[in-house]
């Protein structure tokens, strides 16, 4: 029973009220008679885990996606029966999309000023007009960019504040960010803030998506808690903590350890010392030991991926030595790095970790192809079964039937695919880069059940995060990096979580 | 009997069953209206007609299925089939030996080899687009040719090559015996080695597949030699065939060399398809050109039929994707 | 201008060999820069540049067609008869007829795109095949010389007598020419139509959810390929006087060569009219160079071949997607 409170709601009017709204594709209900209502001016908080219908939810009120029947709207006090993503842009709503939906090859005018652009009817384009417009946006958020230079050519952070940007132009008068900060510094995360601050004393209703969960109970009024689908219930921000709201979203509670073991007598598997290339990262010297997990965190765009590249041969470094059980080792290819031992999970599943349309099996033998083939030239059918079957079991894959695609299966369950993947490499340092990214809060922790596990069996593993917890609770040692430098070292067993995360996001 | 049909799905990919069934419906009709159908010389007609475009199609199967395309088969195998022929040549012409054959044969090969090994080299190295790079090598190798050859026809070649083109052995078509012995080796490449697995993968992914250690750049090099040489075997037999070389001859079938694998369930993406569904497709088309032809049309009629039979394929692979009771329920 | 160079590379890059090669060309010939020599290059081009404008646009909605100039040679059979109910018509009614035919083809195309989900080097290749077949069929490729009068007459539309006596003349097809290259331009630079036309070959589904209509996209790009392919081939009828049904296939390729060339990306979102025009002027001016030069003629498509072979390789310009072996197409 969904358990409404209605803390702030009295004295308000409403921006945006759902009643029974569900969508269901094919065989999935990815909305189920959802409520959802804000106020305006209200800052509130859409909050769930990956997958259970927050960005659904988004498409429907901007038209996107058209609601299953029985679904009941009403925009800023008038009931809606069908909207079409321009009527509902037209009605002053406006999204940041989390894969921020923008145009690469077209200029960043263009992007910010796309709305003056839509339209079936054929009109002229007003160049000057769609720079004025995009410039007028760009002064209010205090940002100098190229007008005309392509999109491509900014940045990731910079494209983020395009999006933004984009969605600032015209009179909105409510605003979904989805994930806004997933790619700004803590300066510009503060200015967006300020910016929705002022958007909402200005009556503009904004809802609010991130997975920092510390950000939006800063800012939001009230929180949404979605689950499945299903409305778990709408909370008033202030009184609520990040582990309450981590139990609504996944319901159930974690239990959190600190690792933090001395393993000074076990051999140095990884040294690194000065490691250096142009531009990315400087003078990084680094240690792990068998057994050992070293976390290593800090803000994207830190240089932490750059750096877990060069120690995957993905890239050559310009300066520096990498020793692997005290050898010097040098890497033309990332197969280089791999015959040494070395495996990499990326942070970006989706399009570099695995192949999501091909099946799991061939995912999981795909970097052994050599080791399985015949004598003969041929593939071997029964150890490549054999390979697969094990790590399913190993690793505890839910799999109906290991010929389906990795694409089909739930992030968490996917990550294990990429573990065994790497495993079956035998590889004696693992580097783990984001490795819970788009898993589900209630998945992380199996798979670092499986890293910890890992490391009890003499593995050394890099565990790149840019969430403090995730390393504080399950590295032996921790490095901050910033700027292509590593800053600081930390012990958990010596820091509490709350330092560790102010000094981070200092 | 589930878990059967099961393994038979996996082990011949889910076009199959829908491609024999169509099979067997225009054989059957094709039977019952065209008199001469269902007669021994009809179905050897159709056995010396399937491979040379076969062979074109397995020459294009691995491009597609790495993602690419590669629209220089037709030159390639123009340009081989001129290199065996100038070798023969040189060697007399009619009187030209075995030995000068051999001869011929592999330099034909290594020919097709290097058109393939310069496109893969380009697209992997470069990161150019494959249209655009076997674009141009085709207009390369066709200006080549007609340079060459002054835009004639080269004949004059010894009888003995009449065996390979026309030729029967225990009442098969030796061309066919041809095709089925390449179709084999290629099947077997594709889906049973390492090589042809990391084709697969990359034409899913490519950086995923060169993130997970494979070397996708000298597997894409490999791709279009190995293209290139079939190319140089279907050119071999284009000679044996027509008994003279003609840069363009055949230049009609590039586009259906690709109509067939589309036809044959291969992934436009890259990344699916194999072999024995794209030569049941084969046979689908020209079976269906045949019939025609017994009908009193001509080869153009069929080209349409070819053309209006993939939009339907197409058509009907989009509406039975969105039937609901056709999918496989999700647990 | 340094600048442009970044952003547009393809097209700076094609600019600065064009200017070297006029000037090579100007220095080392004393016919190529002489009106009767630049007359005649604009009066024989200016059908491709006219198609060539059509597929750019197919191309930035991340789209491609294979099938535009035998549409073209359709459009030029049907109108024909078509011309005879209206007891031969004139430039308007040939214009309006062409037109619409060229439109109703390229909604074929796109109705097959948008409906059923095919890709559109699919569908493009099947109606390429089936517009060619049936058009062969029905016309059992017979020629036709007996047209309207209008239709085959030469229209000059300026002429200057050189003083070596020799006529330089420009004719109606390049009018007709620039027309389409100026409205392609205001169509794609200046028209909210346009730049939604790249936004959606960009990115299909941000332009989908900036609620863009999808289907209007496809139509709008096929369309404008139908429009300027019925065009084309009026003018190619006028030009030659004769209405071949197997005369225009297999330019398609070498104008897509040319556009791509050009800096129009396969995989939609990127090209320009400018571009375009200059990869065909490479295209001709490199032909027409060798000609005057005193080449064989035999040796010019090979030449060009290898020109843009070598254009690819040594430069990592934008000819190539953002990384090697991406999908042939994207929808």
């Amino acid at each position: 029973m969904p358990m409404v409170m209605s803390a702030h709601s009295g004295s308000t009017t409403s921006a945006l009220r759902l009643k029974n709204v569900s969508k269901r594709f094919g065989g999935v209900q990815a909305l189920d008679a959802l409520d959802f209502d804000v106020s305006q001016g209200e800052v509130h908080c859409l909050a769930g885990e990956n997958g259970c219908g927050k960005s659904t939810l988004i498409k429907i009120v901007t038209g996107v996606y058209e609601p299953d029947a029985g679904a009941e709207m009403e925009y800023f006090g008038e009931p809606v029966t069908h909207i079409t993503p321009t009527q509902a842009r037209r009605r002053g709503i406006a999204v940041i999309w989390q894969d921020l939906a923008l145009f690469p090859e077209m200029s960043v005018a263009e992007n910010i000023a796309f709305d003056s652009l839509v339209g079936s009817r054929l009109r002229r384009v007003d160049h000057s007009a769609l720079a004025q417009t995009a410039g007028d946006v760009l002064d209010k958020l205090d940002l100098q960019l190229d007008l005309t230079a392509p999109l491509n050519s900014l940045p990731i952070a910079k494209r983020q504040m395009v999006a933004i940007a984009r969605a600032l132009v015209g009179e909105a008068r409510m605003i979904f960010m989805d994930e806004p900060t997933a790619s700004l510094t803590q300066a510009e995360t503060d200015s967006l803030l300020t910016i929705v601050r002022t958007l909402s004393a200005q009556g503009v209703a904004i809802v609010f998506v991130s997975h920092r969960l510390a950000e939006v109970l800063d800012i939001a009024r009230r929180v949404t808690v979605i689950k499945d689908g299903q409305l778990v219930g709408v909370y008033p921000a202030q009184g609520m903590t990040q582990s309450r709201l981590t139990t609504l979203m996944t319901g159930q509670s974690l239990k959190h350890q600190v690792r933090s073991r001395d393993l000074s007598n076990a051999p140095v598997v990884l040294n690194v010392q000065g490691l250096t290339r142009e531009a990315e990262f400087t003078d990084v010297s680094l240690q792990i030991r068998a057994g050992e997990v070293l976390g290593l965190t800090g803000l994207i765009g830190a240089g932490r991926t750059e750096l877990a590249h060069v120690l995957f041969g993905m890239r050559q470094p310009s300066q520096g030595v990498i020793e692997l059980n005290g050898k010097p080792v040098t890497f033309s290819s990332n197969r280089d790095a791999m015959q040494a031992g070395v495996a990499y999970v990326s942070e970006d599943r989706l399009s570099l970790g695995l192949i999501q349309p091909q099946s799991i099996a061939a995912n999981i033998v795909l970097p052994i192809l050599s080791r399985l083939t015949h004598r003969s030239g041929l593939l071997s059918r029964q150890l490549t079964a054999e390979t697969v079957k094990h790590w399913i079991n190993e690793l505890t894959i839910k799999v109906g039937d290991s010929d389906d695609a990795v694409s089909t299966l739930s992030g968490g369950n996917q990550q294990r695919v990429v573990l065994s993947k790497w495993l079956s490499t035998e590889p004696r340092l693992l580097i783990l880069d984001s490795p819970t990214v788009g898993v589900d809060v209630g998945a992380r922790a199996g798979v670092f059940d499986i890293v910890q596990r890992l490391a009890d069996q003499g593995l050394a593993i890099l565990l790149i995060s840019d969430e403090v917890s995730e390393v504080y609770f399950n590295a032996d040692r921790i490095l901050h990096m910033g700027n292509g430098q590593i800053i600081q070292a930390y012990s958990p067993a010596d820091t509490t979580i709350d330092a560790l995360e102010s000094c981070i996001y200092a | 009997m589930n878990t059967m049909l099961l393994r038979l799905r996996r082990l011949f990919g889910p076009e199959l069953p829908a491609l024999l069934v169509f099979l067997l419906l225009v054989v059957v009709g094709f039977g019952f209206i065209a008199p001469r159908f269902m007669t021994m010389a009809n179905f050897e007609s159709i056995a010396f007609q399937l491979p040379v475009l076969g062979l074109l199609t397995l020459a294009m199967l691995a491009p597609i299925l790495s993602g690419g395309l590669n629209l220089a088969i037709v030159y390639t195998a123009n340009l081989s089939g001129l290199t065996l022929a100038w070798v023969l040549i040189q060697f007399g012409g009619p009187d030209a030996g075995y030995v000068a054959f051999a001869v011929g044969v592999i330099a034909a090969i290594a020919v097709g080899a290097l058109a393939g090994a310069a496109m893969g080299f380009v697209i992997a190295y470069v990161g150019a687009h494959p249209i655009l790079v076997s674009l141009a090598m085709m207009i390369f190798l066709r200006g080549l040719g007609e340079f060459l050859t002054r835009g004639g026809d080269i004949s004059g070649f010894p009888d003995y090559l009449r065996v390979l083109g026309h030729g029967v052995v225990m009442g098969i078509p030796v061309p066919l015996i041809l095709f089925l012995i390449v179709a084999f080796a290629w099947h077997v490449i594709l889906s049973r080695t390492r090589h042809g697995f990391a084709i697969y993968m990359i034409g899913s992914n490519i950086r995923a597949a060169e993130y997970s250690g494979v070397h996708t750049k000298r597997t894409l090099t490999l791709i279009y030699t190995l293209s290139g040489v079939l190319c140089a075997v279907a050119g071999i037999l284009m000679l044996t065939r027509f008994n003279s070389v003609r840069v363009g001859h055949g230049e009609a079938l590039l586009l259906i060399t690709v109509l067939a694998c589309f036809l044959g369930g291969v992934d436009p993406f890259g990344g699916f398809g194999r072999v024995l569904s794209v030569v049941i497709a084969l046979i689908i088309l020209q079976v269906l050109s045949s019939g025609l032809n017994l009908m009193g049309a001509n080869q153009h009629l069929s080209t349409a039929v070819w053309g209006l039979f993939l939009i339907a394929v197409m058509v009907l692979r989009h509406v039975a994707g969105r039937l609901p009771m056709l999918n496989k329920p999700k647990e | 201008m340094r600048k442009y160079f970044t952003t547009h590379p393809s097209e700076s890059w094609l600019l600065v060999v064009l200017l070297l090669m006029i000037v090579g060309l100007s220095l080392a010939t004393d016919q190529f820069l002489t009106l009767g020599n630049i007359s005649s290059l604009l009066n024989n081009n200016s059908v491709n540049l006219i198609w060539a404008v059509g597929l750019l646009v197919v191309l930035i909605a991340g789209g491609i067609d294979i099938s535009f100039a035998v549409a073209a040679s359709v459009v030029q059979y049907v109108a024909v008869f078509v011309l005879e109910l209206f007891g031969g018509g004139n430039w308007a009614v040939g214009f309006i007829v062409a037109g619409l035919l060229g439109i109703a083809l390229g909604c074929i195309n796109a109705a097959l795109v948008h409906q059923f989900r095919i890709i559109t080097i699919v569908v493009t290749i099947a109606t390429f095949n089936a517009y060619f077949g049936l058009l062969m069929y029905f016309s059992k490729g017979k020629f036709i010389y007996n047209l309207p009068e209008w239709w085959s007459a030469r229209v000059v539309l300026l002429e200057h007598q050189g003083a070596d006596g020799r006529w330089a003349e420009l004719n109606l097809p390049v009018l007709v020419m620039l027309l389409c290259v100026l409205a392609t331009w205001v169509l794609i630079r200046y028209t909210t139509t346009g730049r939604q036309l790249y936004a959606f070959g960009d990115n299909p589904e941000g332009a989908a959810r900036a609620g863009i209509n999808v289907a209007a996209m496809q139509f709008v790009a096929f369309g404008w390929m139908g429009l300027m392919a019925g065009i084309g081939g009026l003018m190619q009828v006028n030009i030659t006087q004769e209405v071949v049904p197997n005369a225009l296939i297999g330019r398609e390729l070498d104008v897509l060569a040319a556009v791509v060339l050009g800096g129009a990306r396969l995989g939609g979102g990127r090209g320009t009219v400018l571009g375009c025009v200059l990869g065909v002027s490479l295209v001709v001016i490199t032909q027409n160079g060798l000609n005057l030069l005193g080449v064989s003629p035999f040796a010019f498509k090979m030449i060009i071949g290898a020109i843009i072979l070598i254009a690819i390789s040594t430069s990592r310009l934008s000819f190539g997607p953002r990384l090697t072996g991406t999908p042939v197409m994207r929808q």
